[in-house]
């Protein structure tokens, strides 16, 4: 028999569930606006914005959000770049190694992320190539890729071959059939892969700490403070930002991608 | 009449598959060309030829007499109406027609202007606001064919237009191409397996089997005279009959067509099995066996009907027996 009601106990168990995943995030927020400073302590002795305040005015904390968000931004940017050239190459043509290739691209993320940074920090040294802002941009890059081909992958495959015949034969040159064909087509699935791509950089921690020279990026810089604590509510803080910089592009492109199974093909 | 597509010693080979095998075909301007076969015969493989999107294994192609070699399909004077349309999904119906004019650099006033009379005159004037999702395989036909239309090609490529319609909407589709390919006046090459199709709309038929074309001619040519056994069978559905059945009649090695409203009951003739009866609506169409071969025959609508299993005599004029050479 179908019931639309779930039973008491499975929705009590449902809540518990959501409640051990999110109260802890909660807990960060709180500790935020604490007035103590030397350990976590419960329930907070008074509450205060005065953390927000001293965070503004810590250099090291603009440093590192500074380098999070070059970092993300120009990862993204080249995944944007190879992940779509990439996902363009194998769904429109066939050649000899096509899967090989596929597998290979999405390998990195499969991979643990502490093989990918001890592998990319020995060839790095095998180079000689210093570590800097760029060879963490290299780590990121690994497998922001992946992100964005994933998502561009299945809606080249969504949008079929004859739009882009039709658009050739009228009258359109190769770079007109992408402008005004292919990237409307593909855009949302870009844009989603993009903040995947971003928000997955923005908090990396094990590839950056392989790859890294002297910087810190925000994660690492939080670590840092939580082995060292030097006015500890300021981390809540940072914490607070962090959690919101990358919740929204993942929402973002949980609403793009949502409801557009149909963008291609529609008219078969 | 000049010619409008010209193809010489034409091959396209995929390894050792030969799609299109050695093809010369001589499209005249203004001309409504069709081009009939079964599936995998090469037909739709020599439209891609023309449109550009295939490149020959060898020969070559005219358009309009320049060498079409190197040319891409975006600066050939011909466009094409795909089989499943291959409309934009992403642009509503005017924008659809007018993508020809946009990439062409028209100005947006003029160019929806272009693509609503073209609408008009497919019918579809008050739908230049929808999403091709919005309208049915009918409606969506007439877009794509619109969108064709508007770039004022010198050639229209059609691939199989009608194959998703249902009957009755394939045979007022039907109706309106001719009207529409008259009153235009540019050629129209159009690619089906319909035979019934290709005889009742085209000027000149070229019927396709495994790569290579196996006549070209007129409808009556083609229904009436078909020069190989595969002709006979696939656009007639024309009873073949083997040299062994035709030489003891006229004394020679040769194949025979003969269609089966040509075949009727006699008191003298050739004996004959009746092995199944079948009410069309307008005739009833009776399959026998002569001898060992098996043959169709329709009987007009208040002939008398015989019943599976009778023996009857079949007869025909000798006018309708008409022979084929080698297969």
């Amino acid at each position: 028999m179908h019931s639309d009601r779930a039973p008491l106990g499975l929705k009590v168990a449902a809540g518990l569930g959501l409640a051990f995943m999110h109260l802890p995030i909660l807990l960060i927020f709180v500790y935020a606006f604490t007035t103590e400073d030397k350990s976590y302590q419960w329930p907070p002795p008074g509450f205060t914005l005065k953390w927000f305040a001293v965070t503004w005015e810590r250099t090291d904390v603009w440093e590192a959000m500074g380098l999070s968000l070059k970092v993300a931004s120009i990862s993204t940017v080249i995944a944007l770049i190879l992940g779509t050239l990439c996902a363009a190459a194998v769904s429109r043509t066939k050649f000899f190694g096509r899967e090989a290739i596929s597998l290979l691209v999405i390998l990195p993320i499969a991979l643990p992320g502490i093989i990918t940074g001890i592998s990319l920090r020995s060839a790095f040294n095998l180079a000689d190539i210093p570590f800097s802002f760029w060879t963490i941009v290299l780590g990121h890059a690994t497998f922001c890729v992946v992100v964005v081909y994933n998502n561009a992958v299945a809606r080249f495959r969504r949008v079929s071959g004859s739009l882009v015949e039709a658009s050739m034969d009228l009258g359109a040159n190769s770079f007109q059939t992408f402008r005004y064909v292919i990237l409307p087509n593909i855009s949302t699935a870009l844009l989603a892969g993009g903040m995947l791509a971003f928000a997955l950089s923005f908090d990396e921690v094990i590839v950056t700490t392989f790859t890294a020279g002297q910087q810190q990026t925000l994660p690492i810089w939080m670590l840092e403070e939580l082995v060292r604590p030097r006015q500890r509510p300021v981390t809540n803080v940072v914490a607070m930002i962090v959690v919101i910089v990358t919740f929204l592009p993942i929402l973002g492109a949980y609403y793009l991608t949502r409801g557009t199974d149909t963008v291609a093909g529609q008219g078969k | 009449m000049t010619s409008a597509i010209r193809l010489s010693g034409v091959s396209r080979h995929y390894g050792a598959v030969k799609a299109v095998d050695n093809i010369d075909l001589d499209i005249a301007e203004g001309e409504f060309f069709a081009m009939l076969g079964p599936s995998g015969s090469g037909k739709t493989t020599t439209l891609r030829l023309i449109a550009g999107f295939e490149r020959p294994t060898v020969g070559e192609i005219q358009i309009y007499g320049e060498v079409a070699q190197g040319i891409p399909p975006y600066k050939r004077p011909v466009n094409t109406v795909f089989q499943d349309y291959a409309l934009f999904p992403h642009l509503n119906v005017r924008d659809n027609v007018a993508y020809g004019l946009m990439v062409a650099g028209v100005a947006k006033y003029a160019r929806h202007k272009s693509a609503d009379d073209a609408l008009e005159m497919v019918a579809l004037g008050a739908y230049g606001n929808r999403s091709p999702s919005e309208l049915s395989g009918g409606q969506r036909q007439r877009v794509a064919l619109a969108r064709a239309l508007v770039n004022k090609p010198k050639a229209l490529l059609l691939d199989e237009p009608l194959g998703a319609l249902d009957l009755k909407l394939r045979e007022q589709m039907q109706e309106e191409l001719k009207a529409l390919q008259r009153s235009l006046g540019i050629t129209f090459v159009f690619v089906t397996h319909d035979q019934g199709e290709a005889l009742s709309m085209a000027d000149r038929v070229a019927v396709f089997n495994e790569g290579r074309i196996v006549q070209i001619g007129t409808p009556e040519d083609i229904y009436y005279r078909p020069e190989s056994p595969f002709v006979a069978d696939f656009v007639g559905s024309s009873n073949v009959l083997p040299p062994r059945f035709v030489a003891p009649l006229i004394g020679r090695q040769v194949y025979g067509s003969l269609r089966p409203e040509a075949v009727y009951l006699a008191d003298q003739g050739h004996p004959a099995q009746v092995t199944s009866v079948s009410f069309l609506g307008t005739a009833t169409r009776v399959s026998i066996t002569v001898g060992d071969v098996a043959m169709t025959m329709l009987l007009p609508k208040g002939a008398a009907i015989p019943k599976a299993g009778d023996t009857v005599q079949v007869n025909w004029d000798d006018a309708d027996l008409h022979l084929m050479a080698a297969p």
